[in-house]
């Protein structure tokens, strides 16, 4: 790290980062005075003040190079470890969607694919190779990595993805192996584990020249579980009838639990944004305006679609209230303890949905259901991620059985919309609508 | 009141249906769809109003449904041919607890309940092995006419393997297997089980134990539904006329708008 980067990264903290902000604010406003939309309740407030943080993150990243360690990372991997040693994390999916949701999906895709990469992989993965070969990317720059952190308990790609990216940059690539959990998780498998992260320390100390700060560590994973409780107090606001909020409006306020986890900033947002929850929940304010049915959705995002989505869904005065995908960031936080850090950490990343077992995932889904009542489930079958689309019709026949609810698989990707068909998916959504309704 | 229209406008037909007050077929007719839904609908009412001696102005009400259900002329209501498909086939077999329905481009299951009401449904829309248009392209390569596949998939002694699951090659492997003689009947057969396999796939997230229908263009091959039924274990139920069975279900629907509309 030079010492010429470290002051120009905290000029750009202090001094360049707010400047610009307030200038994008400054626009934004007043681009953003609109007549109220008569299909959706206000606007959500903070969402002003997310659309900050994240353009800050991603702004300041190009000053950490040679500022401070930098590290790209997976959805699911620990990073409250790598937060210890004060990383600038970098989160690909995240930006993955933020391409997809610009509808740059198959442009960077294509040059992932020109370099031999198949259609069939993954299309956050093609997205980010294309990114790296390219320099492209929405956000302006992205800061070369000085490490690479991935874990397996999202998928297996991520091995491969992050070897590429490894081989590339000629930089070291932490994995964490998370053993599947077909049942129950064992000691034997814990300790595996945790002697994964002990070796990982040594590698983080030469990297980012600390050495592991034992009280800092329990700061950020007490900071990682609060957030992480807030985030699920959030989603539980939407147990609500009518619901103060939609699971699109969801899928864009989860980028500080993805991308920020363990930081302060996290936490604070997520405070703000249920407090605004709460207090729409005591005037009765729904997030749309006729909310006549309630449904939960599975599987990531169709970044592309999400604007389109919820209108053609609160026209018909349907509110997603639930999602599997949303609620993956609260639903295993519970084993988080920063008394018992390693140990406490490996169980709640190895329990996270894709990488345990369908029955799991079947009573959760039936839980959520009861929970947020749910009157129909929209299936998003998506062509990048197969742990998660795999069992899904399986799922579908099971929960019309014990909760005879209306179903429907849509085929799709997350960010490659060449995977999707318009006329098809309205097709069957149609079918879905009469289901709903009462039959024909 | 004096009849009501269906229309279903698919990617390869465009069909019409009239029926009378008593749930009655006054005329129905197929027409292809070729490149204008809107022209082709208008031509498969006159025809199927020709055909059952009315004037078309004098209809109560229209319903569309197909891929071009919106491009109808003078229709006063958009339903899925999903639900139009279900409609249409308990109609006639009211034991029927699956439709299978093997259109133009698409291929599905429906699941059934009471009242020919959508339970369930799956799709294959991504591809085009499993639907008729597969069928359609292999019957031009072998100049066989497309009526006929069925009675020379039944004549077959052997059966010829098609491995791919794409259209495109196995046109190809069909042009080899041509090229080494082999008899065409066995190729015809060996292909209508491509098409029997893919659809029986999706049969089964359905679990259905009752009758099953078949409906869609494809009804009308007497190979696959001999391979279906083997493939199933079980007798299938097909409808006189298959391919009018979404455009059935529409105007059935439409009857029930009214009557529904009259009681109200």
């Amino acid at each position: 790290m030079s010492l010429a980067r470290k002051l120009r990264y905290g000029f750009m903290k202090d001094v360049g980062a707010p400047l610009v902000m307030g200038l994008a604010g400054v626009k934004s406003r007043s681009k953003n005075i609109r007549k109220p939309d008569p299909l959706f309740g206000p606007p959500l407030k903070c969402a002003e003040r997310l659309k900050e943080i994240m353009t800050r993150h991603y702004f300041l990243s190009r000053y950490a190079e040679g500022a401070k360690p930098v590290a790209w990372v997976t959805s699911g991997a620990p990073v409250e470890l790598l937060r210890a040693f004060d990383f600038y994390t970098i989160y690909p999916e995240n930006h993955g969607a933020l391409c997809g949701a610009q509808k740059l999906g198959p442009e960077l895709c294509a040059v992932a694919e020109e370099k031999g990469y198949h259609q069939d992989l993954c299309s956050y993965a093609r997205i980010d190779l294309g990114v790296c070969f390219s320099g492209k990317t929405p956000v302006g720059r992205l800061p070369k990595p000085d490490l690479l952190f991935a874990s397996n308990n999202i998928c297996q790609t991520v091995m491969y993805w992050y070897r590429v990216l490894s081989h590339k940059w000629k930089i070291p690539l932490l994995v964490f192996d998370t053993p599947f959990n077909f049942g129950q998780i064992s000691r034997s498998e814990i300790n595996y584990m945790v002697m994964q992260f002990e070796e990982m320390i040594p590698v983080l100390e030469r990297i980012s020249g600390k050495r592991l700060d034992q009280k800092a560590f329990e700061n950020v994973m007490r900071l990682g579980k609060e957030s992480a409780m807030a985030w699920g107090e959030i989603l539980a606001a939407m147990k609500t009838v009518p619901s103060p909020m939609t699971i699109f409006d969801a899928f864009v306020h989860l980028a500080p639990i993805v991308s920020l986890r363990g930081l302060p900033v996290t936490l604070d947002y997520y405070n703000i944004l249920l407090s605004e929850l709460k207090d729409r929940i005591s005037k009765g304010i729904g997030a749309i305006i006729n909310e006549r049915k309630r449904l939960m959705w599975d599987n990531i995002a169709i970044w592309y679609k999400v604007r389109d989505f919820s209108r053609l869904f609160a026209e018909k005065g349907m509110n997603f209230v639930a999602a599997t995908y949303t609620n993956a960031w609260a639903e295993t936080i519970s084993y988080m303890d920063e008394t018992r850090p390693m140990e406490s950490l490996a169980k709640a990343y190895s329990l996270v949905i894709l990488n345990n077992n369908l029955d799991h995932r079947l009573n959760l889904m039936e839980r959520l259901i009861d929970e947020y009542h749910v009157d129909g489930l929209v299936i998003h079958s998506a062509r990048s991620c197969k742990p998660y689309s795999v069992g899904q019709y399986d799922l579908k026949r099971l929960l019309m059985e014990r909760k005879g609810i209306p179903s429907v698989v849509i085929e799709a990707d997350i960010t490659d919309y060449r995977a999707y068909s318009e006329e098809q998916t309205r097709t069957r959504l149609e079918a879905f609508f009469e289901a709903l309704e009462g039959g024909s | 009141m004096e009849f009501v229209v269906g229309i279903d406008v698919g990617s390869l037909s465009t069909d019409a249906v009239i029926l009378g007050e008593e749930e009655n077929i006054l005329g129905y007719s197929i027409v292809g769809t070729g490149d204008s839904s809107t022209d082709a609908a208008r031509e498969a009412m006159d025809s199927a109003a020709a055909n059952a001696g009315v004037d078309m102005v004098r209809a109560s009400l229209i319903i569309s449904t197909g891929y071009g259900r919106a491009a109808v002329p003078g229709s006063g209501r958009q339903v899925t041919e999903i639900a139009c498909h279900a409609a249409g086939a308990y109609h006639f077999f009211s034991d029927t607890e699956l439709v299978i329905d093997i259109g133009g481009q698409d291929s599905k299951v429906i699941r059934v309940g009471k009242g020919g009401k959508v339970l369930d449904f799956a799709m294959n829309d991504k591809c085009a092995a499993g639907t008729g248009r597969f069928l359609e392209v292999m019957s031009a390569k072998l100049k066989i006419p497309l009526d006929q596949m069925g009675t020379f998939s039944l004549a077959a002694r052997g059966e010829a393997s098609i491995s791919s699951v794409c259209t495109v090659f196995a046109e190809s492997e069909v042009v080899s297997l041509v090229a080494r003689n082999f008899p065409k009947e066995e190729i015809v057969k060996g292909l209508h089980r491509s098409v029997v396999n893919r659809v029986w796939a999706m049969t089964r997230q359905m679990s259905v134990k009752g009758g099953v229908t078949m409906t869609g263009g494809v009804a009308k091959n007497t190979g696959v539904v001999a391979l279906m039924e083997e493939r199933l274990g079980r007798k299938i139920n097909v409808p006189a006329e298959p391919q009018i069975i979404g455009a059935l279900g529409a105007a059935l629907m439409a009857l029930r708008h009214l009557k529904g509309a009259a009681a109200g």
